[in-house]
């Protein structure tokens, strides 16, 4: 009789080995062996194949075509829509609205953020209504308050010029100005978003354990200072998290835009989604729109990324 | 006897009103006879109702309340179901093939959707789900898996692995273990994951207004932003469909505050 122990470690230890198969333990081996239960996520898989995976490459296919958006025949054109792209005075400036969109209200939005979180965070009577009313804005569509905006922005009776009219005799036309415009939908969109970064900096505020801030008021801190040395770097986490939602919501802009300018006038108040919708559905530029959409899918890719690097990065230096 | 100072309180009332105004603004124009030619800022004192009635009517509201319901429940449930199944190999099974799998499932939480608009476009009409609501419920579940599958994955694997053994040893199988064990436990994340995900599918317009353009599927949005370029000179009207429009989802945050800013802020901690 051999020895057991004289076989090579690998056979001893095989899971087959470990256990004497009957059929029905055979069955119950099989149901949980984590190769069958990767099939779970196939289900998922399918769905971003067909719907993410698959027009991505056909994408990059329509890209080099002059490709109306309905006939079954198109050319194939090489780089000219790229060519095309790049020397667009129109697609200069819709990347310019895109970055103040995206990075322009995320930083206002997490500044009035910010501010609000530090306030809700006192001891406060009004705390949940405040809280309630300055983020009940973020779960209503931004279509309807593009709207609701549009009532505040209107040239004709808009709530603003009935202001302005008490001081001047000019109304003015803030959606119709192409160097506001942009400015106008950056503003109405952080109004919009800022009580998704109070909540999130607000609940990061909140897992500052008080002791930290007791021991450094004995160590002699400000409010300054320990501002400056135990909240700043222990909300560190919480605002990375409330930058990068931001900073990608105000990147893919679209309803605001469609509610309250429709990119007008000409494309002077266009993000990049926006200038690719009326591309191909406005003007059947379906070849070139793609062109914008593979430019779209890299610009906020690689920013969302970047921000998102920089910040963690940011967040252990500071821990 | 209050300790706490006045301004405090103050400042918190000036923010609330600051951020109430758009809405009194909604209310004042949407309440008014279009006769009524005062500013924005004044209530009107008299009740008029014609507006809500004319918008209720012109913009078929009634048809789009229930397109948008099916959607979002449909998606909803399909999202819940797909998005748990899938994220628990990935939770538990930590292979090198599943990290990459979460890995691509997760960083297409970045990748903007409409970036592929024009070929996605193209993807609907071939398999027939243009003007469809399968269809939108599809895209909308597939554009939310990855923060789905983020948030199920991160949840899963803080439960202690020893409670999936005992009940593996006491011969559970992984489909009982799943639904018995796991799927019970799960309830406070798949609070999050409906909220997070359906408040995004119930207010979608830039998808719908691409996939859902006859009328019998239009959603509120799209019904709301036809409204509104058919109807411009009529700002009453305007504003009542867009008042009706937010009714539903505010209703239901007033009511579920609570659940809506946990989900937010829990996410927000852990991730």
């Amino acid at each position: 009789m051999s020895n057991d122990n004289e076989k090579p470690l690998a056979a001893r230890t095989a899971p087959g080995n470990r256990l004497r198969m009957t059929p029905g333990n055979r069955w119950h081996k099989a149901l949980s062996s984590p190769a069958w239960l990767n099939l779970l996520y196939v289900p998922a898989l399918l769905l971003f194949a067909v719907f993410i995976l698959y027009p991505f490459i056909r994408g990059i296919r329509y890209s080099f075509t002059n490709w109306d958006g309905y006939s079954q025949t198109f050319k194939w054109i090489g780089m000219q829509n790229y060519q095309r792209m790049f020397t667009d005075p129109d697609v200069a400036r819709v990347i310019k609205n895109t970055f103040i969109y995206g990075l322009g209200s995320a930083a206002l939005q997490n500044v009035i953020g910010l501010g609000y979180a530090l306030f809700l965070n006192m001891n406060l009577r009004l705390k949940a209504l405040t809280r309630t009313i300055v983020y009940l804005p973020a779960i209503i569509s931004p279509l309807i308050m593009g709207y609701i905006w549009y009532f505040f922005f209107q040239y004709n009776g808009g709530a603003i010029n009935d202001i302005v009219l008490l001081f001047s005799d000019e109304p003015t036309n803030l959606l119709g100005n192409p160097r506001a415009n942009v400015w106008v939908i950056t503003l109405v969109n952080t109004y919009q978003f800022c009580g998704v970064a109070m909540v999130i900096l607000l609940a990061g505020l909140q897992v500052i354990p008080k002791e930290y801030h007791e021991a450094a008021t004995i160590d002699g801190a400000g409010t300054l200072a320990r501002f400056r040395h135990v909240t700043w770097p222990l909300l560190a986490p919480a605002f990375t998290v409330s930058v990068v939602l931001n900073v990608i919501g105000g990147l893919k802009l679209f309803d605001v835009i469609a509610a309250l300018t429709n990119s007008g006038p000409g494309y002077s108040s266009a993000s990049l989604s926006t200038l690719m919708y009326l591309l191909y559905f406005g003007r059947q530029d379906a070849g070139y729109a793609a062109t914008i959409g593979n430019l779209m899918f890299v610009i906020i890719s690689v920013v969302s990324f970047a921000i998102l690097f920089f910040l963690k990065r940011r967040e252990e230096s500071l821990t | 006897m209050n300790k706490r100072p006045w301004w405090r309180e103050a400042l918190a009332l000036l923010i609330c009103v600051l951020h109430v105004l758009p809405f009194y603004v909604l209310m004042t124009t949407s309440f008014k006879a279009p006769s009524d030619l005062s500013s924005k800022w004044v209530m009107p004192g008299y009740l008029y109702l014609d507006n809500f009635a004319n918008a209720w009517r012109e913009a078929e509201l009634a048809n789009s309340f229930l397109n948008n319901v099916i959607v979002t429940a449909g998606a909803g449930l399909l999202l819940v179901a797909v998005g748990s199944i899938a994220s628990y190999p990935l939770a538990r099974y930590r292979t090198r093939l599943n990290r990459a799998v979460y890995g691509i499932f997760v960083s297409a939480m970045i990748v903007p959707p409409l970036s592929i608009l024009v070929p996605l476009y193209r993807v609907m009409v071939d398999i027939g789900a243009m003007n469809r609501l399968w269809g939108i419920i599809l895209l909308h579940v597939t554009f939310a898996l990855p923060i789905t599958i983020f948030l199920y994955t991160g949840f899963i694997r803080s439960i202690p692995m020893e409670l999936e053994e005992a009940a593996l040893i006491d011969g559970a199988g992984r489909f009982k273990l799943f639904y018995l064990i796991l799927m019970p436990l799960l309830k406070p994340i798949t609070a999050t994951v409906i909220i997070v995900t359906c408040v995004n599918i119930w207010n979608d317009y830039q998808f719908s207004v691409f996939f859902l353009q006859r009328k019998e599927v239009h959603t509120i949005t799209i019904a709301l932003s036809g409204f509104f370029s058919q109807y411009n000179n009529y700002i009453g009207w305007v504003a009542a469909g867009s008042f009706l429009g937010a009714i539903p989802i505010t209703a239901v945050y007033l009511l579920l505050q609570r659940y809506f800013i946990q989900g937010l802020s829990s996410g927000a901690v852990k991730g």
